[in-house]
């Protein structure tokens, strides 16, 4: 099996946007959630309500951009190199939320933010996709 | 009192190994699929992006993959109504990490090296250590 780096620019945009749609879109649909409050069973009638809230409509709207460009990115990247590079979204919502938002960040979860960043830093530098060939193509190569 | 907080342990593993299995199935099918379909930048050159659309919903294993996500949603909703929300998250989130290296490597045939294992390792303790 041979391993490759398919990245180019454009790509580490695409799994920039991943990252960050992902924990903001999730963010937008509890902000907008504790806005409709609970939802009873029996009047599901507020859900629609509910998407007449524009946090909702937006956390829709980024995890709608986060679910195709994760799928893009699995069309050209190893699934063990899409989920480690793209968990550094965390690290981003919680540092917005500090220096934006001055919410603290305790010792524990500085260390964490650390170790994301150490294993984004890690998988970067290693290549992206396995290549794998297939039956009828090293038939091809034998010919030759 | 000591058997019931052993059953509510078990308990609580049960729905955060079922959380993570179906995550784990969800997230290497539609990896599956999507390496199947080929480059979806391609795909979208040549027919444009409905012809990407088309491609990808007409995959079986991506609807497969798809479903098992859902199952992995309900089951996260399922666990949060019953265990608490502190222990739930990241245990699924952080062991997804782990699950999906192993099987990236088991069915994807990816070439999981030591840098993908350590990155997977490191990423599920920060993912701990920030819900702390």
């Amino acid at each position: 099996m041979k391993m490759k780096s398919t990245m180019t620019p454009r790509r580490w945009l695409v799994l920039g946007v991943v990252a960050i749609t992902a924990p903001l879109g999730d963010t937008l649909l509890s902000i907008g959630m504790t806005r409709v409050g609970p939802v009873s069973l029996h009047h599901l009638s507020s859900l629609i309500y509910a998407l007449k809230t524009p946090q909702i409509l937006l956390g829709i709207a980024l995890l709608i951009g986060f679910f195709s460009s994760y799928l893009a990115s699995l069309s050209w990247a190893d699934l063990t190199f899409v989920l480690p590079a793209t968990s550094i979204g965390n690290v981003i919502v919680a540092l917005l939320a500090h220096f934006w938002k001055h919410e603290h960040i305790s010792p524990m979860r500085w260390l964490g933010i650390l170790l994301i960043t150490a294993a984004v830093g890690f998988i970067a530098r290693g290549p992206s996709y396995t290549e794998t060939v297939r039956p009828h193509k090293e038939l091809k190569v034998e010919t030759q | 009192m000591n058997l019931l907080s052993f059953h509510h342990a078990w308990a609580d593993a049960a729905m955060i190994a079922a959380i993570v299995l179906f995550a784990t199935v969800g997230d290497v099918m539609i990896a599956s699929a999507m390496r199947a379909i080929g480059d979806l930048d391609d795909i979208k050159a040549h027919r444009g992006l409905l012809g990407a659309v088309l491609a990808v919903l007409g995959s079986p294993r991506f609807l497969i993959g798809v479903s098992f996500m859902a199952l992995s949603f309900f089951s996260l909703l399922f666990a949060l109504s019953h265990a608490d929300l502190s222990l739930v998250a990241p245990a699924s989130a952080s062991l997804t990490f782990v699950t999906n290296a192993i099987a990236a490597k088991l069915f994807l045939r990816e070439n999981v090296d030591h840098r993908r294992w350590i990155a997977a390792i490191l990423v599920c303790a920060g993912v701990v250590l920030m819900t702390l």
